[in-house]
């Protein structure tokens, strides 16, 4: 960890929004899955190598990317999301309305899909998942959070289903375009989690699952008679693709040599030391940033420490973001600009309060009271500036990350120890409030993941003091009216930077190498793979 | 023999059982457990629901005191039940065997490599008699048992597969998708073997009776594998119980970075998301595996060496 040379000071802000402007334009132009020239294949098999497994093939219960990418195509959801505009567009319903106080979703089914059981789309389908996903368990956590007040479905004819909640929840929409509550056949809603994740479910997508050896590999097969695509995917009817074929590669000096040499068309996680070595094999590295709340350090705020907003807002300027996403993560990887990542619908760009401004920081603790100690950590009253950092080994890039934020902090005189956490202690570790700060992100292609982290009224895992924040995100979410609810989440997002609740850090950037012969493979609103207009040739 | 058969296989089961404590206490002294790592792994921990997660807690029994936890799970592992797996659902030992197959196949090629090829070296290193030769091939052994496993797997991948498009770099789709993951298994059993048998031989051909041998007219090569190998082969016998345990502990390495099947990659990702039944199953299978692999071989003794009577044996 070197680090290297600082901006000139004295003129940060445009720096950083010349830096942003670039970023932007360089993920814009990845953003377009590239290189569409000549007429498209019929046939083919994809070879995609992904890092893991977890040995459970509901789509529904699925949380890791490397599981989401083969399992996305076996199901159809209710609506998409243009990656593009954020915008929610029909798939399997043709079209919906919502009451004006965002608690009835009246959804039109598209008629004569069926799933790949044999049975048929309907109302009553609909009914039983969403019925059927608060059951889940641990395992389905997002469909059960997207149904947090779900008061019932009613089949109002064959194709019309009505979803009530008990609470305004404008995110529903949005959420009904995710994996997490893709629609199943009614059989597969009526097995238990268990038999869903050994046994498999039936879909109505494009494709279905010809063969899965848990740890191994997923083969997909195309689906004949599919005609009910996204109204978002250029082709209509069946897939491109006859085949695709998901190997579960962990090592990833195995994925990125297997890619290099021909083995595989695509590998996921495509980390910054592997691409250069892709790139001098002509791959083409596709990435776009995680829509959500960005990779970030959530202060636990009831802390004595963090208790002072002087002190947290000192500490939003002492973290060099630019640095961190050039040294550590992909190329192209935009430091935050806001709380949240700038594929996320209604995110507006804070950048200038969270530049980096080590004198401002410096300040700042100088005038809160905190004074450089002997051994170089500020001092108030006795108490060291000190405070623990947990994270959890779920990504390669934390631990040199929290290193250098390490670093940095102590260049103004605070210090960060690091400490890790097993992944089952997270759960612990968060409820049980019994932590400093913590690193993490979560990946939603919905604002609305704002209320669900800071709102007081729910967990409020970060200890939150209860401010007009709540109102904002409580408004938001019952706001259906989309240039209201921008504005509402703008003031949120501007309301928790200032305050400085978290300090947001940087995006956190999917990036896939994808083979010459590969084109069109494409990413949806929530930087997973479609690909039902991909093909090979 | 039919005592010491007996008392053998009470000792063996001795063993088992302290395997099985012994892996229990350290899965449960990792903080934690199946279902806090499920619940974790979501990581989207606003919409987490307290009554849920104690329910699925009670549904496991984690809620239950350890002694009792283990009380039960001993009941039911004496039975050959090893319960389902938290993270699948699926019943351990269906797990297991599916796992088995793919691992036998490439332990069984590993350690035939390692014997026909540690075996060679140590015969040829000790039969030659260029001097040169001798020491180049004794300088082998030592290497191998010192360069890290997965270091030999990665460097067999870029040479064999990413540049020279010989052998798939993963899978396990044919017999040549075995070469390298066996190639790369074989290195440290057959170094060892290398190292005792060499060593052994070395002793043996010093022994009165070679001479003797050598007196009546035998041919050097003669003497060397009739006469001296037979018995210095026992060491080498020996140590192939520690070498099933270490083939075994490899796997897990080389399952990985050869993205094969098997219970190595089992044992890896149970271990990742604290699947404890599935992790106690895994410690269970190679405790019999090692225990028996060593029964048999003390049970080969009196057939390779006469010399040796089992019911005079006091160990």
């Amino acid at each position: 960890m070197r680090p290297t040379p600082h901006r000139l000071p004295g003129r940060p802000a445009a720096a950083t929004a010349l830096a942003a402007a670039a970023l932007l334009a360089s993920a814009c132009g990845s953003d377009s899955s590239a290189s569409g020239s000549g007429t498209p294949v019929q046939g083919g098999t994809l070879t995609f190598a992904v890092g893991s497994d977890l040995g459970c093939i509901d789509p529904q219960q699925a949380g890791s990317n490397d599981t989401i990418y083969s399992l996305r195509q076996i199901v159809d959801s209710l609506t998409d999301q243009d990656p593009a505009s954020g915008k929610i567009v029909p798939w399997l319903a043709q079209s919906w309305t919502i009451s004006a106080d965002a608690r009835e979703f009246t959804f039109k089914l598209r008629p004569g899909v069926t799933f790949s059981d044999g049975s048929p789309l309907n109302a009553q389908a609909v009914k039983d998942n969403f019925d059927a996903i608060p059951k889940l368990g641990v395992r389905a956590v997002l469909g059960a959070g997207y149904l947090t007040g779900y008061a019932g479905t009613t089949v109002v004819d064959d194709l019309t289903a009505k979803v009530r909640f008990k609470q305004p929840n404008a995110q529903f929409l949005q959420a009904t375009s995710t994996f997490s509550l893709a629609i199943e056949s009614s059989a597969s809603t009526k097995k238990t989690p268990e038999q869903k994740c050994s046994q498999g479910v039936s879909g109505s997508g494009p494709f279905t699952i010809s063969s899965y050896t848990a740890g191994q590999s997923t083969a997909l097969a195309r689906r004949s008679g599919y005609n009910w695509g996204s109204s978002l995917w250029k082709k209509k009817g069946e897939a491109y693709l006859a085949k695709a074929v998901f190997k579960v590669v962990p090592e990833a000096g195995v994925r990125t040599g297997s890619l290099q040499s021909g083995q595989v068309d695509a590998i996921g996680a495509v980390g910054l030391a592997d691409e250069s070595a892709l790139k001098g094999a002509g791959v083409r590295l596709q990435s776009r940033a995680n829509p959500g709340v960005v990779f970030g350090i959530s202060l636990n705020n009831s802390r004595p420490v963090f208790k002072d907003e002087k002190v947290r807002q000192a500490l939003q300027t002492s973290i060099d973001r630019a640095q961190i996403a050039s040294t550590i993560f992909p190329t192209g990887t935009k430091q935050a600009t806001s709380v949240l990542a700038h594929t996320t619908p209604y995110y507006t760009d804070l950048g200038s309060a969270l530049a980096y401004d080590k004198a401002k920081t410096a300040a700042a603790l100088d005038a809160a009271g905190w004074k450089a100690g002997s051994d170089g950590i500020r001092q108030k009253d006795g108490t060291r500036l000190s405070f623990e950092l947990g994270w959890f080994a779920n990504a390669a890039t934390n631990q040199p990350t929290l290193e250098l934020i390490q670093q940095q902090l102590k260049a103004v005189g605070v210090e960060a120890k690091l400490k890790q956490y097993q992944i089952a202690q997270l759960t612990q570790v968060q409820q049980g409030g019994q932590f400093d700060a913590l690193w993490g992100n979560i990946t939603r292609a919905d604002p609305d993941i704002l209320r669900t982290s800071y709102s007081t009224k729910l967990a409020n895992l970060y200890r939150i003091p209860v401010t007009d924040l709540d109102g904002l995100l409580d408004k938001q979410a019952a706001t259906v009216d989309t240039a209201e609810r921008a504005k509402l989440v703008t003031q949120a997002q501007q309301e928790i930077v200032q305050h400085a609740y978290v300090l947001p850090v940087v995006e956190l950037q999917t990036e896939l190498g994808v083979g010459k012969k590969v084109h069109d493979l494409a990413f949806e609103a929530s930087s997973r793979i479609q690909l039902h207009d991909t093909w090979i040739g | 023999m039919r005592r010491y058969l007996i008392r053998r296989i009470l000792q063996a089961a001795a063993v088992l059982w302290a395997a099985y404590t012994v892996s229990f206490l350290v899965l449960d002294l990792l903080p934690g457990d199946p279902v806090s790592a499920m619940a974790g792994a979501a990581q989207d921990q606003a919409s987490f629901d307290p009554a849920q997660f104690a329910r699925l807690k009670h549904e496991y029994g984690f809620d239950k005191p350890i002694p009792v936890q283990y009380a039960d799970y001993l009941g039911r592992a004496v039975r050959g039940d090893f319960g389902d797996s938290v993270a699948t659902g699926r019943p351990v030992t269906t797990v297991l065997t599916e796992a088995l197959p793919p691992t036998l196949q490439l332990t069984a090629a590993a350690l035939l490599l390692a014997v026909l090829a540690g075996g060679g070296l140590a015969v040829l290193a000790t039969w030659t008699s260029a001097r040169w030769l001798r020491q180049a091939l004794l300088s082998l052994p030592p290497l191998g048992v010192s360069v890290p496993t997965f270091w030999v797997g990665l460097m067999l991948v870029e040479l064999l597969s990413f540049r020279v498009h010989l052998f798939p770099a993963f899978g396990d789709d044919g017999p040549r998708g075995l070469v390298l993951p066996a190639l790369t298994m074989a290195v440290m059993p057959g170094a060892l073997i290398a190292q005792v048998l060499a060593k052994s031989l070395l002793g043996t051909l010093e022994e009165p009776y070679v001479q003797t041998a050598r007196a009546k007219g035998a041919g050097r090569t003669r003497v060397h594998l009739r006469h001296a190998l037979r018995n210095a082969a026992l060491p080498a016998l020996t140590i192939l119980g520690v070498l099933t345990g270490m083939v075994l502990a490899n796997s897990v390495v080389i399952e990985t970075v050869f993205s094969r099947n098997g219970l190595g990659r089992v044992t890896a990702g149970a271990v990742g998301v604290q699947d404890i039944p599935v992790v106690q199953g895994v410690v269970m299978f190679a405790a019999v595996a090692v225990v028996t692999v060593n029964l048999a071989v003390d049970l080969l003794y009196p057939l390779l060496d006469p010399r040796i009577v089992m019911a005079g044996r006091t160990a």
